[in-house]
């Protein structure tokens, strides 16, 4: 993977930047020592480390104005960073770049339940979100896996999604307003606490956005009452088409369950040995889980097993307690743990027709024996983000670079089929080079011209989402 | 003049190609909301059909002249919808022709369903489009969730045809509900009503409408609420909704389908106004803010949808754009005016910091000025 060379007059700026930056934040919000700024060297996408020329951590948005303006008058390229939990090394600093950090911007502003937001700073964790409001019966939907250390403000640029969208929908979807920091230190609003912004729809371009727009410290968001209850229902097939087609069933039939989780045979046998949640040994497990009121839950879970069993499956298991919920989804919640045990692994993320399921699935399967590395699959199946772990030997030379190649291989199939090279989580530095094969340049183009207009220097994480040669004239003139 | 209706999208991309007066990009034409551009109507009604429906993966892609009607006959074979339930403007604007899934799009019209299941906008998974250049342009895919590069599609649903004239359109469909259901309460003054309605929301039982009437059908005011999905479980939290609201008086529940269906077709169209004289605001604003806005403007009659959020608001003929923004100064929301001459003034204004990033992404799409220009109060 090719970042861009650091440019060398920023590197000898580096003492004057400093100064300026110390002058308007308070001392301990200035990193700059190597062996500090190390921790922020990377990511969630491991593979790739670069430390960067300094750290800011602003404690409010006048000071994340501050830093940015002076970025900005210097010529800085700026990484904005939350948790630095991506997988796609959008948060990935290059040697001549500032990482700024909302890490401190985790204040609660205002909690409305009467009219159903909450108000957060954006470094503010996603669970903590909901930590908020739970005594009170509320909840906030999107749920990433990585929820305990994944910040709104990674949230918000990667336009990240969880296990429960299938009914809540993703970020975009739960997101009502923002304050918005542009490159050279305007101050922006966004919205607010009603239902759809004035004018151009802003607030959907910047979901999703990746950081390349602005950095956004503040975030109204949709909060939800919690629902009665939820159960899961967990059933095995021997065949993944069989699996997937009773995922398609279910979803024509007209219930619609907040969670439809798939996973194979090498994914539940990973998981088997890590977490012991009493899985059955089979070729394709699902995990369906319904909402509502005990009678409701009940009158839903029939329906689905009813669909279920006319696809003769191999095992089935109706949560009727809390514990028995826990279990089921106890294997799940694991498996990238349990996959991270045994083996290095790289997740991806491609998104498919639901209806290309079986075909992709056996595709894979055929991937996999030509390069020689496992694929094993755990996934969304209700919306069809598909999470195919590659798993390899980081150690063994070569195989980074193989694992790389299946992945390509993976997502250029997903695109094919009419899908897309990522579901949730963004583009990064990861699939940045395959742009190209889910768009034409002049597709590119029109999104290149919409960062011209927010951050004309390109100073705002500028290597990412578009292929390096694509944006190149763009990054150079900036220089 | 006659309108350009190309009836391939390689057909209209030459029309835009070879352009270089303004044109007013319309599909059915039956929403003329805001100040309309003078030059000739350029028109994606022949761009019809509907491409691709698998109702397992619930996708659809139509072309944008598509009528909704036949979106809604092909959805409805399948027992889907359009779940954000989009308005029909005909009514309201007295304007006759045929609604396009491209102009649900272009305006972001959203019915009584979004509160609880998102607006037009969250329902659009792709589009084809053709920039002020000619170009044929796309972003996002028919897939349900796709973070691949920029989300263009957000940005090109309701951008009123200002960005580019779309030519395809991919969204996500809905299973219908099997069973609707509806409270009632009547009586209520518009500050209790709302609040009910946010008890409602606020509650676990899912519903999917809260709408308040000034003046209902016989004249007493008129709040109801929606509740759709199994019959058991309709009745059970119509019975756990009738506790929650007991303060506000007792909730007649209704479960004649037609009646229901009906009732909430009129209150998406906004039928109450539709022989009423006078101008019609759309208003979007924090539920609590709703009712002592609406006291602020003089002679007013209100319509409130999305649990108070949504304030559709007759007023006088000519009433001054000014009189609704100097109402709104202390109230952060968004108002609109769909039915009225003020031309320009219709839309909300802006910020200068949001108005320039409007004005440099128009200047991208459509570098020639062609789309719409001065539609949503920017200078052309
Ligand atoms: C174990 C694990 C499981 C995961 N599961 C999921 C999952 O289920 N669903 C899912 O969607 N993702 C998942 N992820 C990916 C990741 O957690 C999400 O992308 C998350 O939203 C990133 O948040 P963050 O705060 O860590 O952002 P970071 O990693 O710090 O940054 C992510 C991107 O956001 C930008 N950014 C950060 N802060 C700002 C800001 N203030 N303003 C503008 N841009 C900003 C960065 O520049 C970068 O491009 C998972 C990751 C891990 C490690």
């Amino acid at each position: 993977m090719d970042m861009p060379n650091p440019n060398p007059l920023i590197l000898a700026r580096k003492a004057k930047l400093i100064e300026r930056l110390e002058a308007v934040l308070p001392p301990e919000a200035v990193i700059h020592d190597p062996s500090e700024t190390r921790a922020y060297e990377c990511d969630g996408l491991t593979a790739y480390k670069c430390p960067p020329l300094a750290v800011v951590l602003p404690a409010s948005t006048q000071e994340v104005s501050d830093a940015l303006r002076i970025c900005h008058e210097m010529d800085v390229p700026v990484v904005p960073r939350g948790a630095g939990t991506s997988l796609a090394g959008g948060a990935l600093p290059t040697e001549d770049s500032v990482i700024l950090g909302v890490a401190k911007l985790t204040d609660v502003l205002e909690t409305d339940y009467d009219n159903r937001f909450i108000r957060v700073q954006t470094g503010r964790t996603n669970l903590s979100v909901t930590g908020a409001v739970e005594e009170d019966g509320f909840f906030y939907a999107p749920d990433p896996s990585s929820q305990l250390a994944c910040a709104i403000a990674g949230n918000i640029a990667m336009n990240s999604g969880g296990a429960h969208c299938l009914k809540y929908g993703v970020t975009t979807n739960n997101l009502l307003g923002v304050t918005m920091v542009m490159m050279d230190g305007t101050i922006t609003q966004i919205g607010g606490a009603f239902l759809d912004a004035e004018g151009l729809d802003l607030l959907g371009l910047i979901c999703g956005s990746e950081g390349q727009l602005g950095v956004v410290t503040e975030a109204t968001l949709r909060i939800l009452h919690k629902p009665e209850g939820a159960r899961p229902v967990l059933m095995g097939f021997d065949s993944s088409e069989v699996a997937g087609q009773c995922v398609s069933d279910i979803i024509k039939v007209g219930v619609l369950p907040v969670a439809i989780e798939f996973m194979d045979r090498p994914c539940i046998r990973a998981t088997e040995n890590f977490a012991g949640a009493g899985y059955p040994d089979c070729e394709a497990l699902l995990i369906v889980e319904v909402e509502g009121s005990d009678a409701e839950i009940d009158e839903q879970l029939e329906t689905i097993i009813e669909i279920a069993q006319s696809h003769n499956p191999v095992a089935l298991r109706q949560s009727s307690s809390d514990d028995e919920s826990k279990r089921i989804w106890l294997g799940r919640k694991s498996a990238f743990g349990a996959m991270g045990k045994i083996n290095d692994y790289m997740c991806l993320d491609g998104t498919i027709p639901v209806s290309q399921l079986p075909y992709v699935l056996k595709r894979i399967g055929e991937l996999s024996q030509e390069f020689g590395l496992d694929v094993a699959n755990v996934f969304h199946a209700g919306d069809g983000n598909m999470h195919p772990l590659i798993l390899f030997n980081a150690n063994e030379p070569g195989q980074l670079e193989l694992c790389e190649d299946l992945g390509a291989e993976i997502l250029k199939l997903c695109v094919e089929v009419g899908g897309c090279l990522t579901g949730e989580h963004g583009v990064g530095i990861e699939k940045r080079d395959l742009m190209l094969h889910q768009y034409d340049p002049a597709d590119l183009e029109i999104q290149m011209a919409v960062k011209d207009v927010f951050d004309p220097g390109w100073l705002l994480n500028p290597a990412k989402v578009f292929p390096l040669q694509s944006s190149d004239a763009r990054r150079i003139a900036a220089e | 003049m006659t309108a350009l209706t190309p009836k391939t999208e390689a057909e209209l991309a030459e029309i835009v190609a070879s352009a270089n007066a303004p044109m007013r990009i319309t599909g059915g034409g039956t929403r003329p909301i805001g100040k309309p551009c003078d030059g000739p109507v350029l028109s994606t009604s022949a761009l019809s059909g509907i491409e691709l429906y698998e109702p397992g993966a619930l996708t659809l892609v139509a072309r944008t002249g598509t009528p909704v009607s036949e979106v809604e006959k092909t959805l409805a074979k399948e027992g889907q919808r359009l779940a954000f339930e989009p308005m029909d403007h005909r009514g309201l604007l007295g304007t006759t022709g045929e609604p396009t899934i491209g102009g649900v799009f272009a305006a972001n019209v959203s019915g009584p369903r979004r509160i609880q299941t998102g607006a037009a906008r969250d329902f659009l998974l792709g589009v084809r489009f053709v920039d002020g250049t000619g170009q044929v342009l796309r972003n996002g895919g028919r897939v349900m969730k796709n973070v691949t590069g920029y989300d263009l599609v957000k940005l090109m649903a309701g951008s009123y045809g200002t960005l580019g004239v779309m030519t395809e359109v991919a969204l996500k469909v809905l299973p219908k509900s099997r069973h609707t259901g509806m409270l009632a309460l009547t009586g209520l003054s518009d500050t209790d009503a709302v609040r009910a309605l946010s008890r409602a929301l606020a509650s676990p039982y899912e519903v999917t409408g809260g709408a308040h009437l000034q003046n209902g059908p016989d004249g007493a005011p008129l709040t109801v609420i929606r509740i759709e999905g199994f019959e058991n479980s309709i009745a059970y939290r119509a019975d756990e909704l009738q506790k929650l609201l007991g303060a506000f008086g007792t909730a007649t529940f209704e479960t004649d389908a037609d009646r229901t269906t009906q009732r909430w077709r009129e209150i998406r169209d906004v039928a109450m106004f539709h022989d009423a004289p006078g101008d019609v605001w759309r208003i979007s604003v924090k539920p609590s803010d709703a009712p002592g806005l609406v006291a602020q403007v003089p002679g007013a009659e209100a319509l409130y949808d999305w649990g108070g959020g949504l304030i559709w608001l007759r007023v006088p003929e000519g009433t001054q754009a000014d009189t609704i923004r100097n109402a709104m100064q202390a109230t952060p929301g968004h108002a609109t005016l769909i039915r009225g001459a003020a031309g320009a003034g219709a839309f909300q204004p802006l910020s200068p910091a949001i108005g320039a990033l409007h004005d440099g992404l128009r200047a991208k799409f459509d570098p020639k000025g062609l789309f719409n220009p001065g539609l949503m109060d920017r200078a052309a």
